[in-house]
């Protein structure tokens, strides 16, 4: 009987010593949760959403405090796979955050009307803008996420939000209409996916 | 690898359609005229479009590189003829968007004078590496259509050895006859191109494999064999049955093995070529050739003179159709490519590219209006079909339902795009339209990810900077204020600089003092310990 007792009692000792190893040595930085609905947002980091960045809405969502549906530039694409993620339903785009966006857009400064300011410089929240006070301000379009936010602080309203050009390499071959054959199509028409 | 003739292997699935190959062989090859303007895309393969190198009103010669390769998989563009540049501007091209894309383009002046070209050494002291770059130098990439660069799949790589060489002119698409007549009337240049592939491979054989409704076209290959007995080349002809064309199909054919799923067929130690890339390849090294021409086959009930032309690359569709013929009245749609694999084009003022293996224009009777697609009946009839032994139905559910997860599970990115299961399907659903649009949503979903990706690393890089600024104008205004409130006494040095200044300016008054005592005057040149070495004991008084 006392061996019983002390052979179990010896058992839990050690699992609780190795777990407590296991808790120090094996401490995770951040909660993976988040990481992993950070991956699945757009990074835009425009604040359509509320939050003040990409990684502060995962965070809220990970928390429970924000919705799924709140991601504009994701759009439905971003709410379904956040909603296969988190095991939750997924839902149409909140109404007051504004409406997906149809096609990606990027930024264009008026030279002609750029006071080289800065303050676009400091709005933007991926180093896009090239510039330095009273010289040129320029938008490099291949770093520009269309994110919005280097509009408002501009004193002269000199930046305005373009489609991105398109061009043969982005094409997509559309949704199949309803009466087509296997034999050659007529030719689709370039579009983001509906 | 022994392959016997008698003793072939067979692919799943696969149909026997209607070849409609004789209306185009009725007439021998013909050269197409040079038209008044020559269309050159700068893209003509697979990869990176190539960088263009000539400018609007510059006189350049047959043969001359008019965009250079950018990048590693990317290939040359040459002029097909001589003639002055007009510009490097968005034209049409033959592509199923309609979309615009750059061209060089090309006036002839009519002389056609060749570039001054070096005599080409002999192949053989070349080594695979060399043999490779002139390859790649002249532009070839794999004329069956999908225009991937030659020259990176002549590369064996370190893994395996390559121990079979297999040229595809099994040209199993109904229609299209072009490789049928190069076999006919050029067999001797696809031998000897099989030979310097083999070379660069560093392959032990090569088989041709050819669709057994081509007896002419083996029987030339054959005795062009005749001519060249050291030649390790075998001509198999396999039996007809659409897609045995396809690489994949062709190679278990011959060789009874499959290529592994999201692999190569140099896994399995095989490297397969379309005949007409092994052709250009002969022309290449042999005469120094750069890809400008190819071989067309422009058919179909709504061209007046059906048959094979030569032409020049960039050459605008209506010149060639023109050239055979015309139009007919019986015209309902214009394919760049076979029935089953081409795609319909709305204007046929787009170029002749390197890919472009077939014109077919379509009469009434040959492209019916597509029938409405009905529900799915779950019969099964494109799984019996599907000669990459997927399952068509559940790859249709799938793209249908825009799971693109479950596509790639049940392997999407093996599909040929044959379309033998959109062919039987009894509900007219237009499967292969299902999978191209599953195939490039998905590409374009790997490439907004990859783009969010850099985003979020540029954004927090952007945080970071914004903190060490901050760090660092706290640290100067901590040390600032420290400054200030304790003003440096008679021997501390609060201020590096200015400790540094007034240490400098010792020095100037030490030497000054030195140099004006007479005594000392002899001593001057005396070296301080951070000054260069004076040249003697004259020392001016400006200098130091």
């Amino acid at each position: 009987m006392i061996n019983a007792i002390l052979a179990i009692t010896g058992l839990a000792v050690l699992f609780g010593i190795l777990l407590g190893y296991a808790a120090t040595r094996f401490r995770l930085e951040s909660d993976p949760v988040v990481e992993k609905v950070d991956a699945l947002l757009p990074q835009t980091q425009c604040g359509q959403c509320g939050y003040p960045g990409c990684r502060p809405y995962a965070e809220a969502i990970a928390a429970g405090e924000a919705d799924i549906n709140r991601c504009a530039p994701g759009g439905q694409a971003t709410i379904v796979a956040l909603a296969d993620l988190l095991g939750r339903d997924p839902k149409p785009l909140d109404a007051d955050v504004g409406e997906a966006q149809p096609e990606p857009l990027v930024a264009v400064i008026d030279e002609q009307t750029c006071i080289g300011c800065t303050l676009c410089i400091q709005a933007c929240p991926v180093d896009a803008i090239l510039g330095a006070a009273k010289q040129m301000h320029t938008v490099i379009e291949d770093e520009c996420t269309g994110c919005k936010l280097c509009v408002a602080p501009c004193p002269v309203e000199c930046i305005h939000m373009v489609p991105l050009r398109r061009d043969i390499g982005d094409w997509k071959w559309p949704f199949p209409a309803a009466s087509s054959s296997g034999f050659s199509e007529p030719r689709g028409t370039p579009t983001a996916s509906p | 690898m022994k392959i016997d003739p008698h003793n072939l292997h067979r692919f799943h699935g696969g149909l026997h359609l209607p070849g409609n190959k004789e209306v185009s062989l009725q007439r021998p090859l013909a050269r197409v005229p040079l038209p008044a303007r020559l269309f050159l895309p700068l893209q003509q393969h697979i990869g990176t479009p190539a960088e263009p190198c000539v400018e609007p009103g510059e006189a350049v010669l047959k043969g001359q590189v008019l965009a250079y390769a950018e990048g590693y998989v990317s290939v040359p563009v040459h002029a097909p003829t001589s003639g002055t540049i007009v510009e490097v501007s968005e034209e049409p091209v033959p592509h199923p968007s309609g979309l615009a894309a750059r061209c060089v383009v090309l006036e002839p002046d009519g002389e056609d004078s060749w570039l001054q070209r070096p005599r080409p050494g002999e192949y053989r002291s070349l080594n695979p590496s060399a043999l490779r770059n002139r390859i790649r130098e002249a532009g070839i990439v794999g004329l069956g259509g999908a225009g991937f660069p030659s020259f990176i799949k002549l590369n064996p790589g370190r893994r395996r050895k390559v121990e079979l060489l297999v040229l595809n002119g099994a040209e199993c698409e109904p229609y299209i006859t072009c490789d049928d007549m190069l076999m006919r009337a050029r067999p001797e240049e696809i031998i000897q191109g099989a030979e310097i592939m083999r070379h660069a491979l560093g392959a032990e054989q090569c088989v041709i494999g050819l669709e057994d409704n081509k007896p002419e076209a083996a029987g030339a290959l054959r005795e062009a064999l005749q001519q060249s007995p050291d030649a390790r080349v075998q001509v198999i002809a396999v039996p007809a049955r659409y897609p045995a064309g396809g690489e994949k199909q062709l190679i278990q054919v011959l060789t009874g093995r499959e290529v592994p799923s999201h692999g190569l067929p140099l896994d399995i130690g095989i490297v397969c070529h379309n005949v007409a890339t092994a052709a250009a390849v002969f022309r290449a090294l042999v005469r120094a050739e750069p890809l400008i021409d190819r071989i067309v086959t422009v058919t179909g009930a709504g061209v007046k003179e059906p048959r094979n032309v030569e032409v020049a690359i960039g050459t605008p569709l209506r010149d060639v159709i023109e050239f055979c013929g015309g139009y007919s009245d019986d015209v309902k749609r214009l394919i760049v490519g076979g029935p089953m694999m081409g795609f319909t084009l709305d204007s046929d003022q787009v170029p002749v590219t390197k890919t472009t293996n077939c014109i077919l224009v379509a009469g009434h009777a040959e492209a019916p209006d597509p029938l409405p697609a009905l529900p799915c009946i779950r019969c099964g009839a494109c799984v019996d079909v599907c000669p990459a032994n997927l399952l068509p139905q559940q790859l249709y559910w799938y793209s249908r339902a825009r799971d693109f997860e479950k596509t790639q599970d049940y392997h999407l990115f093996d599909c040929i795009e044959c379309g033998c299961c959109a062919q039987v399907c009894p509900s007219h659903i237009p499967l292969v339209q299902y999978f191209r649009f599953a195939k490039t949503e998905i590409w374009s979903q790997e490439r907004e990810k990859r783009k969010a990706d850099h985003a979020r690393q540029r954004h927090e890089f952007h945080l970071q900077r914004l903190e060490q600024e901050k760090r660092e104008r706290e640290e100067r205004m901590r040390s600032k204020k420290e400054a200030l409130e304790h003003p440096p006494g008679a021997g501390e040095v609060a201020d590096p600089k200015k400790a540094a200044i007034e240490a400098a300016l010792a020095r100037v008054r030490a030497k000054q003092a030195a140099r004006d005592d007479p005594r000392t005057a002899r001593e001057s040149n005396l070296r301080q310990p951070d000054e260069a070495p004076t040249a003697g004991p004259q020392v001016d008084k400006t200098g130091r």
